[in-house]
């Protein structure tokens, strides 16, 4: 056995239930394709894959992984419903609720359910015991297997619907053992992101060598590393040199797991919805180098842990 | 009184271009505030041509809640009215789960549990070069309510707007189609979608205009790097025309745009002649038109 493949299968048993979460503080930066990419390379390698798309205001990693979907679920948060009888416009409810959602007027309360966290702090603190919990749905969660075996699931938000954190949760609840588990979070770096790798293993940092990428990728770095997890970066559309993000990931210790170049054949197969290794197997290799690659860093963490 | 017209670039999808074009449609409107709602990664500043920060202001996001350890009986009230299981069997709060809402503050009978604001971010207040304003924020990593922050920065915009006589409010949303998004369109009078013609753009495409369709905003769509798949532009012009969109034209890929990022410049600044200069141009004259109209 060479010692390519010795690494590589020591590499994916690392992997076995794992959480490896995609991320991006720039969006549209390839994250997506890299994530889609791993799960279908693994499983064409004979894992066990869960691909699971937490990216849930713009869900898109259907689009490549095309599966089918056997099980549809409505996603619900908790909302107040009050009693107008019993309520004596005391205003209890309205001053403690931290999200403005109630509005207490005389003769009712007024309830505006985009702007409920679902928190319940109300149905508590209301005097007379005219508010109980009712359920109000946020978006959906559809579950299936896609190309290769793949255990899909996704979570797509209503159009118009703030609270996209607790359908990240309810995605989350569907994490199947014994797989290795592809998140692909949503971009930026404020609370979807942060409650979607907050229980990752290892993050894969997806980024494009410009000054937007980069600016980016320093917030979600920073996140990242206050959350303590190993981070490993993926260099996307690399054209030449762009010296400051070499500096940058030099001077932080931050290892680069992959390189794709820019290739108007991989941006022209994307505008088809393809996945990129059945289109263009030459790029192989390289998601083999990174299958390797985050087993190190998986492995890396445990030793530290240990220590 | 002047009336302020804001007009703000969204895009649903991520990376489609959004932030170049409207730092090089910033570059030809006159008398202008601009706005960079996109406070989780704001770029905007990057390729502007300002002149100096004025003011920097605070933004405190939500409070937090923390348990006294000294006035803490281990009744463990609080762990059952919180919902978000942002507290561990020992009684410590977890910053990152902690949703903020106050239940386990306002109901912990020893009043053991401190309830504070917490600083999540910057705002800033510029000069720029063409004597106009630019408002933009910075998230401290991993804060919460960024929906809140983009309404501090929109507030700021228009009050510069109305400090300096502007009738105008350029915004740099975020992408996708959550809260931000939200609070950066609401109140708008005209809304440009920046797509691009791949098939998670048309996804993400129909959910935005579905968005602004529902908060009842005039909608136009400019097609970016259109030249990578037609058959796509052909659609989104299809699309346009169902749903009562102005269609505004489409940009070719353009590399130069990335080599004017580099040189912290706008694609106008940096390549006034190159075709998506010329595009860029032909887009701000029926925008021109349409704000007349407002
Ligand atoms: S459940 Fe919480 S957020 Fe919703 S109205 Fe009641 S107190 Fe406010
Ligand atoms: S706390 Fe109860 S009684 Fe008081 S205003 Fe709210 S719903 Fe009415
Ligand atoms: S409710 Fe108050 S006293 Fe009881 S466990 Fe929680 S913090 Fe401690
Ligand atoms: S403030 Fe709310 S979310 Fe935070 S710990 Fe207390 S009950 Fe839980």
């Amino acid at each position: 056995m060479s010692e390519v493949q010795y690494i590589y299968d020591k590499g994916l048993k690392a992997m076995e239930d794992m959480n490896i979460a995609f991320a991006s503080g720039k969006g549209g930066t390839g994250k997506t394709t890299i994530a889609v990419n791993l799960a279908y390379f693994l499983a064409c390698s004979k894992q066990k894959v869960q691909y699971l798309d937490c990216d849930v205001e713009e869900p898109n990693g259907h689009i490549f992984l095309k599966p089918t979907i056997d099980k549809s679920t409505p996603a619900k948060v908790m909302v107040p419903v009050i009693d107008q009888d019993k309520c004596t416009s005391c205003g209890e409810c309205s001053s403690h609720c931290q999200f403005n959602a109630l509005v207490t007027l005389p003769g009712n309360v007024l309830l505006f359910p985009e702007l409920c966290h679902g928190c319940g702090l109300c149905v508590y603190i209301c005097p007379e015991k005219a508010i109980r919990d009712g359920d109000r749905g946020i978006g959906l969660i559809e579950k299936g297997i896609a190309t290769q075996d793949i255990d899909f699931i996704h979570g797509i938000l209503n159009v118009g619907e703030p609270m996209a954190g607790p359908l990240i949760q309810e995605v989350k609840h569907h994490y199947k053992e014994h797989h290795v588990r592809i998140i692909d979070a949503p971009p930026g770096t404020s609370c979807p992101v942060v409650k979607t790798i907050s229980d990752a293993d290892v993050v894969v940092m997806v980024t494009e060598p410009t000054p937007f990428g980069l600016h980016d990728l320093k917030i979600a770095v920073s996140v990242a590393k206050n959350m303590e997890k190993p981070i490993g970066i993926v260099i996307n559309r690399q054209n030449g040199e762009f010296p400051p993000l070499e500096t940058y990931l030099l001077k932080n210790d931050l290892p680069v797991i992959m390189v794709l170049p820019e290739d108007r054949e991989i941006a022209r197969h994307y505008s088809m919805g393809d996945i990129l290794l059945q289109a263009l197997p030459l790029y192989i290799d390289r998601f083999m180098e990174l299958a390797v690659n985050i087993g190190r860093l998986l492995g890396k963490t445990k030793t530290q842990v240990a220590r | 009184m002047t009336h302020i017209k804001e007009m703000v670039v969204v895009s649903g999808k991520g990376g489609t271009g959004k932030t170049s074009i409207t730092g090089a449609l910033s570059f030809l409107l006159q008398d202008k505030v601009i706005a960079d709602c996109d406070v989780d990664a704001a770029n905007l500043h990057m390729i502007l041509n300002l002149d100096e920060v004025l003011l920097t202001k605070e933004f405190f996001g939500g409070k937090k809640a923390r348990i006294v350890p000294e006035r803490c009986t281990h009744c463990g009230k609080c762990r059952d009215v919180c919902l978000y299981d942002a507290i561990s069997e020992d009684f410590v709060i977890d910053l990152v789960s902690c949703e903020g809402c106050g239940a386990c503050h306002f109901l912990c009978p020893a009043e053991a549990v401190d309830f504070d604001e917490r600083l999540a971010g910057y705002c800033y207040i510029c000069s720029t070069e063409d004597n106009g304003r630019f408002v933009f924020a910075e998230m401290l990593p991993g804060e919460e309510n960024s929906g809140k922050l983009v309404a501090m920065v929109r507030n700021e915009a228009r009050e510069e707007a109305k400090k300096m006589g502007h009738e105008l409010i350029l915004i740099d949303g975020p992408p996708g189609i959550g809260c931000p998004v939200i609070s950066s369109l609401t109140g708008t009078h005209l809304a440009v979608i920046v797509t691009e013609p791949t098939p998670a753009g048309a996804h993400d495409l129909k959910r935005i205009v579905e968005l602004t369709n529902h908060f009842q905003i005039k909608t136009a769509v400019v097609v970016n790097k259109s030249d990578i798949n037609a058959s796509y532009v052909e659609a989104t012009r299809q699309l346009c025309k169902d749903n009562g969109l102005v269609y505004l034209g489409e940009i070719p890929y353009e590399p130069k745009i990335t080599e004017a990022q580099k040189e912290a410049k706008t694609i106008l600044d940096f390549a006034p002649q190159c075709v998506a200069s010329g595009a860029i141009r032909e887009i701000h004259t029926k925008l021109q038109s349409i704000l007349e109209e407002l």
